[in-house]
């Protein structure tokens, strides 16, 4: 398969110096908020710092993709003697917790990086060089993207099957 | 719609074991703004002048302010305000940390409580579930351990806790309400939650805060945000460290103690070391700090890192709070840092303010080496200068023997061991401990700030204009260059012509007019700061802070709708502090306690100091005896406020005509 050159979009998180503060929390629930900035909610926002005081735990997590089933088995990890829950570092949505779930609606949430900004406001807005955003190129073996439509679509198969879709959209064409 | 404010408090009447979520009156944002300024209209229109500490009428309002859970910096402040125990008057002391916003997110602007509980609990809140919950197992555990248990006993890790220890419970005046790195410690507040029987206060809130403008607000504080990185990364030329940053006192980032340990006093408040500060202490002290220091933390979206977790040797986990690191030390003359860290941990548990406390430990250590206090007293006490301190930190908390005494405060301890005690107690002021300064020179702004404020302690009324002049001119024409925190261009004449020595010097410059208009100013910073939940870190208590009077109104007008200039911010604020004082009036607060520690100063001017007073009460359109007048009241719409004095004999209708005229040049 031919191979294409791709950006890839990272945040580097030195949670070493993370102080607690949550201030990436205000602002990602802030600018995802409709219309923008209308509302603040850090329960709907898309990075969540896990904090264990005490235990010298303050751990920033982005929110990833949505998983409809729980981890068959849980790990739980000791680092530089402390030690971290066993879904502390998983950015996934999923059953097992109320992380990244929209507290209104339990729909998942996602980072998208602040997409159409210039970079992710979280970065922008954590003064103590916590979160450092990267880019850099990748070259990656070409797959189709796939667009909007063609998710929807493959949805629409998913659930009814190929044949009738296609009469759907044969019949539908032809009416136009 | 309700913006920046969720337009809900939640009352609980503990004796009859009521919890009511209550819509408040959306006017009183206009009159009164919220924080501070919507408590104390709360404590007056609901708790009766006669009302004593413990009675179960006394409030305790737990309170947000303005701009808490909102994208605003450093909004992060918890209000908590009651009748003290220690003074009788409306106490406030506040707390930074992770409280009053995620109260905001569970819907609720305040917690305002009455009555008492029949037996020891804690209250959750849990967005709309609010529940008051057992908390028999938690009777004699620390204040930062009971933050823990309750985390796991509900299983949420981001439950934001306020919770007492042993002092607390057992009424000591001094006792602090400690959450995450904060703690709410002046006056009490404490003892007020431990006689109400209330061991913790937890809450969770997952609902949203709105912004009527949102997109204007976050535009302003890309500004603020641009002079905060600016101010990081350059801290005032010319000044002591200590003074040259934002945020908090920087204690946990800032080795260099030289001028808190030489300037201020050690033990009951006495002995300056003028020449403590060696090599050595210095090589010492910074193996201790860096050492016990496991990272530096912040409070609720703060960029500053004013806090610090602290793991010393076997000590349990525990975070520090600024002035803590010295008070202890310095109180009980002890010269190694490590001290500090062992003896705050067990202060932090019993619950205890780390001002007060300190002093009331030393003041009983002198009464014991003058033969006031006895052998008997002190059985069983060790010898060693930590060891003691200890022992007599653990009588007070436990309220046993002459810690029993001694956990009333310096003050009424003083009265009621007699004997020639109350000469000790030298450093109150309208019966509170104040810093531990003894200087030489009169000042008359701090002669102000001291006698008159109604915060009753020094710390966090001043802030804004220079603690003293600066000795040449070019440095003060360089530090009035750029400094558009003033309210007038005024000042900056004030601040060049004030010299460190001569006829433009302490005690006779500023003069009252001058230092009238300055310390009315900086008042007004604080009541602005305490009314929207600001750390005042980062508005009134530094040196040209990022907040200031010329950006407070863009933020509220953004935040709540209701636009206000600066001439409107004053008033609101305005009313709040002359409403909070006509309380303080009527709970017999008068001229005659309007006086800093008698020995603060060396040289006294009497003459002075009272044409310094009367000035100001003039000024602030007060009688001399510092009682708002009639015509000041109606000015701030507090008309009510006046009939009430009246009717209660405390104010003569007509009174000090001369005092009520409109000051042209007040905030």
């Amino acid at each position: 398969m031919a191979k294409i050159k791709k950006i890839v979009k990272t945040i580097k998180i030195d949670a070493d110096k993370c102080n607690g503060c949550r201030t990436c929390e205000v602002i990602c629930a802030a600018y995802h908020s409709q219309p923008k900035y209308s509302s603040v909610n850090p329960a709907a926002s898309r990075i969540r710092i896990i904090t264990h005081r005490l235990d010298d735990i303050w751990l920033p997590v982005f929110a990833g993709e949505y998983s409809p089933s729980e981890c068959m088995g849980r790990d739980k990890y000791v680092i530089d003697g402390k030690e971290y829950g066993e879904c502390t570092f998983c950015r996934a949505t999923c059953p097992s917790r109320d992380m990244f779930k929209d507290p209104d609606s339990g729909l998942p949430l996602k980072c998208d990086m602040c997409e159409g900004e210039d970079g992710p406001l979280c970065v922008e807005w954590c003064l103590n060089d916590v979160l450092i955003y990267e880019e850099r190129e990748e070259e990656v073996e070409a797959s189709i993207e796939m667009e909007e439509m063609d998710a929807g679509l493959a949805a629409m198969i998913d659930k009814y099957g190929v044949d009738k879709v296609t009469t759907a959209f044969a019949r539908m064409a032809q009416n136009k | 719609m309700r913006y920046a404010e969720t337009g809900y408090n939640l009352e609980i009447d503990l004796t009859r074991g009521n919890i009511e979520r209550v819509e408040t009156d959306p006017q009183l944002l206009e009159t009164h703004l919220g924080g501070l300024g919507t408590s104390v209209k709360l404590h007056y229109d609901r708790v009766p002048p006669e009302t004593k500490a413990f009675d179960p009428e006394n409030l305790l309002i737990y309170s947000s302010g303005l701009l808490c859970g909102t994208p605003a910096f450093s909004a992060n402040r918890t209000i908590v305000s009651f009748i003290s125990p220690q003074t009788d008057l409306l106490a406030y002391p506040m707390m930074g940390g992770f409280w009053a916003s995620e109260l905001k997110y569970a819907g609720y602007d305040k917690v305002v409580i009455r009555g008492k509980s029949p037996k020891l609990i804690y209250i959750w809140i849990h967005n709309d579930k609010v529940e008051l919950r057992d908390a028999t197992h938690l009777k004699g555990k620390g204040a930062v351990e009971t933050q823990e248990l309750i985390r796991k006993e509900l299983k949420n890790p981001y439950v934001q806790i306020s919770a007492i220890g042993l002092a607390g419970e057992n009424r000591c005046f001094t006792a602090s309400i400690e959450q995450s790195r904060s703690s709410s410690s002046r006056g009490g507040g404490g003892a007020v939650m431990g006689d109400k029987n209330i061991k913790a206060i937890a809450v969770r809130g997952t609902k949203a805060i709105h912004l009527a403008r949102g997109a204007e607000f976050m535009e302003h504080m890309k500004e603020i945000r641009k002079y905060i990185d600016f101010r990081n990364a350059n801290p005032l030329p010319g000044l002591m460290p200590i003074l040259s940053g934002i945020g908090s006192p920087q204690m946990m980032k800032h080795v260099d103690e030289k001028w808190h340990t030489e300037s201020f006093a050690w033990g009951n408040a006495r002995v300056r070391r003028k020449d403590f500060w060696t090599k050595e202490i210095e090589k010492n002290w910074e193996k201790s700090q860096t050492g016990a220091i496991k990272r530096f933390i912040s409070c609720f979206n703060c960029p500053q890192q004013c806090g610090a977790l602290i793991a010393h040797k076997d000590v349990p986990r525990y975070m520090m709070k600024c002035f803590s690191k010295l008070t202890y030390a310095m109180a009980a003359f002890v010269d190694d840092l490590d001290f500090s860290w062992e003896i705050c941990q067990r202060a932090f548990e019993y619950g205890m303010d780390s001002f007060s406390t300190p002093q009331i430990l030393a003041f009983g250590f002198e009464l014991y080496e003058a033969g006031i206090l006895t052998d008997a007293d002190f059985k069983g006490c060790p010898t060693d200068k930590e060891g003691r301190f200890f022992w007599l930190l653990d009588r007070i908390a436990r309220r046993e023997g002459i810690g029993d005494v001694l956990a009333d405060g310096t003050y009424w301890a003083a009265r009621r061991i007699g004997n020639g005690a109350e000469a000790f107690d030298h450093n109150t002021t309208k019966k509170h401990e104040q810093m531990n300064i003894k200087l030489g020179m009169f000042d008359p702004l701090y002669y102000l700030m001291y006698a008159t404020n109604e915060k009753v302690s020094i710390t966090q009324i001043e802030g804004n204009w220079p603690q003293a002049a600066f000795p040449k001119k070019e440095h003060r024409e360089a530090f009035v260059k750029d400094w558009p925190q003033l309210p007038d261009e005024k000042f900056k004449k004030y601040f060049l012509d004030w010299e460190p020595r001569g006829e433009n010097a302490n005690p006779h410059y500023p003069t009252p007019e001058i230092a009238s208009q300055i310390v009315d100013w900086m008042e007004m910073l604080h009541n602005i700061d305490d009314a929207l939940g600001l750390c005042a870190g980062m508005g009134s208590f530094c040196l040209k802070p990022p907040y200031h009077i010329h950006n407070y109104p863009k933020l509220i007008s953004s935040a709540t709708g209701m636009d206000v200039d600066n001439d409107g911010l004053k008033k609101i604020v305005n009313r709040s502090r002359n409403l909070h004082r006509a309380l303080n009036n009527m709970r017999g607060l008068r001229r005659a306690e309007e006086l800093p520690p008698e020995d603060h100063w060396k040289h006294r001017f009497p003459e002075l100091e009272e044409a310094l007073m009367m000035h100001y009460y003039q000024f602030k359109g007060w009688t001399e005896d510092g009682i708002p007048t009639r015509e000041r009241l109606k000015d701030l719409d507090l008309g009510y406020v006046a009939d009430d004095l009246i009717n209660r004999g405390i104010l003569n209708d007509g009174q000090d005509q001369k005092n009520s005229e409109n000051h042209q040049d007040r905030c």
